[in-house]
């Protein structure tokens, strides 16, 4: 019983970073029908940003995470620039084979500049951990934790209390409707993916001082937004969220009793009973046929 | 016109190991050929009927563990008293083990996506690649995980007036590869040619109007999806018994990619396509070696290039080159294909 309560304090904190995860990729999907294969490098990114602030440069903690949130959205909007802006109105299997190729690009680059070796981060935070009966968390795994929720909620009031939000829900109902009222879609458009891929840079930053940061970090980071979002829906914000605290209940479970090889594997099963049962995902509202 | 240039190609492929005594570049050409038949699949789908798999890679490796296990024998535990085991197998049999089983998958993985298209496709498929290379790596019992299978007996076949032929060494493995490859491509021409081709590409084209006039959407998909997995699988089973080796690498995502760039760059949805882009993207690889090009700048080269390729020359090289030499008579069929290809890129 310790032990459960144990994995669910574990997926409770894995699963904020999981869900800003899948937030950022369903946002750029539901709203541009890009499926971003550089998601999982965003993350990787934003990981090896905080060690080369914190560890390289000796800059504080947070103004280093700070620092790698922003250095993510700018990331984003310049590879929305540049990329995929050129390909306004062309099918989805168009971006995606370009998006595919800068992925590659990507990590091959973090390698290159990195080296294969594993990096770790250190952390201000205490090194007890901290002690509630028969549960222990890391204090950086309650500051992971307490971040990740913050920017959970600040996404939530972005799109659904500010100017920019409302033109991105516009946009995401009826693209063209959107376009008649004024809305710039392709400020919008880089607006969307910048966000997004600051939310994945946030993750990889918040994460990797909790693991190790290494260069394919990024395969298994898209891999896990990819199944988040099926679970809630391609294009749901709420289903990201929830899936994203699913699929770390589902792996910390799995892990714990049934076998850790197969921890990364957990996602594909969700994916299948999904795919199964309820193809749209838990919370599309309407058929999508991406 | 077109007979006297297949024939001199086919002439010319099938004389390589006469004059190049380079056993290097022999090796460097089987793997690229393995690869090309894997491209060829890859474009039944990304091609003709407008999925793409990025799982390729998958059906690939699980050819080749399949083929192996069949022909090394295997002996693992499902419960801690029950034993299923199979005694070595002859590894032409163990090769058609490894096409079904591969076929059997693409089925499975094709009946599950296939309830909603475009993007979940691409996603489970990525996903199914990363799983079975997680079995590979920790069902130690069965594959020996990142030990790897060693040892895989290689191919004998016994021909009417020749005697048995045993595929050890570069020279028999080429004439392997290069008869399976042409096999893959005349299979290829025949199915795009057929009612179920002209379906595939119907609904590649406008899905709702090749359903209103009675096409089985899902069924054709299915199908193509095993076919292509099967042809992958084939790959694979190639691949072990010529290398004789298989690990867990060998469901790397960057083999897929390096399918997806030859077909892209070649040109999808033609049956040349892969074959060009096939070869320049194996030999690609020793040019840059000749540079002294560290792997990674390699890999660089291949993301930039892919996404290039996806800007300038939407359609490929064959289609350009089509378009390029004007006047070449027949197969306007293939030709209007590529055309409506070209036009929904750029649409």
């Amino acid at each position: 019983m310790d032990q459960l309560l144990q994995h669910v304090v574990n997926a409770l904190i894995l699963g904020g970073t999981y869900a800003l995860l899948g937030i950022g990729l369903t946002l750029i999907f539901g709203i541009m029908r890009v499926v971003n294969f550089t998601h999982g490098e965003l993350y990787a990114f934003g990981a090896y940003m905080m060690y080369a602030w914190v560890m390289l440069l000796g800059v504080n903690f947070i103004a280093s995470l700070v620092i790698a949130v922003v250095l993510g959205i700018v990331l984003g909007a310049i590879i929305e620039w540049v990329l995929l802006r050129p390909l306004r109105g062309a099918d989805i299997d168009t971006t995606m084979l370009v998006m595919i190729g800068a992925w590659i690009a990507m990590q091959n680059t973090e390698q290159l500049v990195w080296s294969g070796v594993a990096k770790s981060i250190n952390t201000p935070f205490p090194a007890d951990p901290l002690v509630l009966g028969p549960v222990s968390v890391s204090w950086t795994r309650v500051f992971v934790f307490v971040v990740a929720i913050l920017l959970i909620i600040a996404t939530y009031a972005l799109i659904q209390k500010t100017k920019l939000g409302k033109a991105m829900r516009a946009t995401f109902q009826d693209r063209e409707a959107a376009a008649l009222m004024g809305i710039q879609i392709d400020r919008i458009y880089t607006a969307t993916f910048a966000i997004g891929s600051g939310l994945a840079a946030a993750a990889g930053a918040l994460l990797g001082p909790v693991f190790v940061v290494y260069p394919t970090i990024g395969d298994l980071a898209s891999l896990k937004a990819f199944a988040i979002v099926i679970l809630g829906g391609l294009g749901s914000i709420p289903g990201a969220t929830v899936g994203g605290f699913i699929l770390a209940f589902v792996e910390e479970i799995g892990a714990g009793y049934i076998s850790s090889g197969y921890r990364d594997a957990m996602g594909f099963l969700l994916i299948i009973l999904i795919l199964i049962f309820r193809p749209t995902g838990l919370f599309a509202q309407k058929e999508r046929i991406g | 016109m077109r007979w006297v240039l297949a024939i001199a190609w086919l002439i010319f492929l099938f004389s390589i190991p006469l004059w190049l005594d380079n056993l290097y570049f022999l090796h460097i050409l089987i793997i690229t050929g393995i690869f090309i038949i894997a491209a060829m699949s890859l474009n039944l789908l990304l091609g003709y009927t407008g999925q793409l798999s990025l799982g390729q890679v998958a059906f690939f490796g699980i050819g080749a563990y399949a083929s192996s296990l069949t022909s090394l024998g295997f002996s693992f535990h499902i419960l801690p008293n029950t034993v299923v085991s199979l005694e070595p197998k002859p590894v032409w049999f163990a090769m058609l083990m490894g096409v079904l089983f591969a076929s059997l998958c693409g089925w499975l993985i094709g009946k599950i996506s296939f309830k909603v298209r475009g993007a979940y496709f691409v996603i489970v498929t990525v996903s199914f690649a990363e799983v079975v290379r997680l079995v590979a790596l920790n069902w130690l019992e069965l594959t020996q995980g990142p030990m790897a299978l060693n040892n895989i007996p290689y191919l004998r076949l016994g021909f009417p007036g020749l005697g048995e032929i045993a595929f050890i060494g570069k020279v028999p493995n080429y004439y392997l590869v290069l008869v399976v490859a042409i096999l893959t491509y005349v299979i290829i021409q025949r199915l795009v040619y057929s009612r179920v081709g002209r379906a595939m590409i119907a609904l590649r084209e406008n899905e709702p109007l090749a359903t209103s006039v009675g096409v089985d959407v899902t069924r054709v998909l299915v199908f193509a999806t095993m076919l292509s997995a099967g042809l992958a699988g084939l790959a694979g089973a190639i691949y072990a018994q010529y290398v004789r080796i298989v690990d867990p690498d060998i469901f790397l995502f960057i083999y897929t990619v390096t399918m997806v760039i030859m077909v892209v760059t070649g040109g999808k949805g033609t049956l040349a396509g892969p074959v060009v882009g096939g070869l320049i993207f194996g030999i690609l690889p020793e040019v840059l070696r000749g540079f002294e090009v560290m792997p990674e700048v390699q890999w660089i080269v291949y993301g930039v290039l892919m996404i290039l390729i996806v800007y300038f020359l939407p359609a490929g090289i064959v289609p350009a080159m089509r378009a390029w030499l004007p006047g070449q008579a027949g197969h306007r069929k293939e030709r209007d294909d590529e055309s409506r290809a070209a036009a929904e890129m750029r649409s």
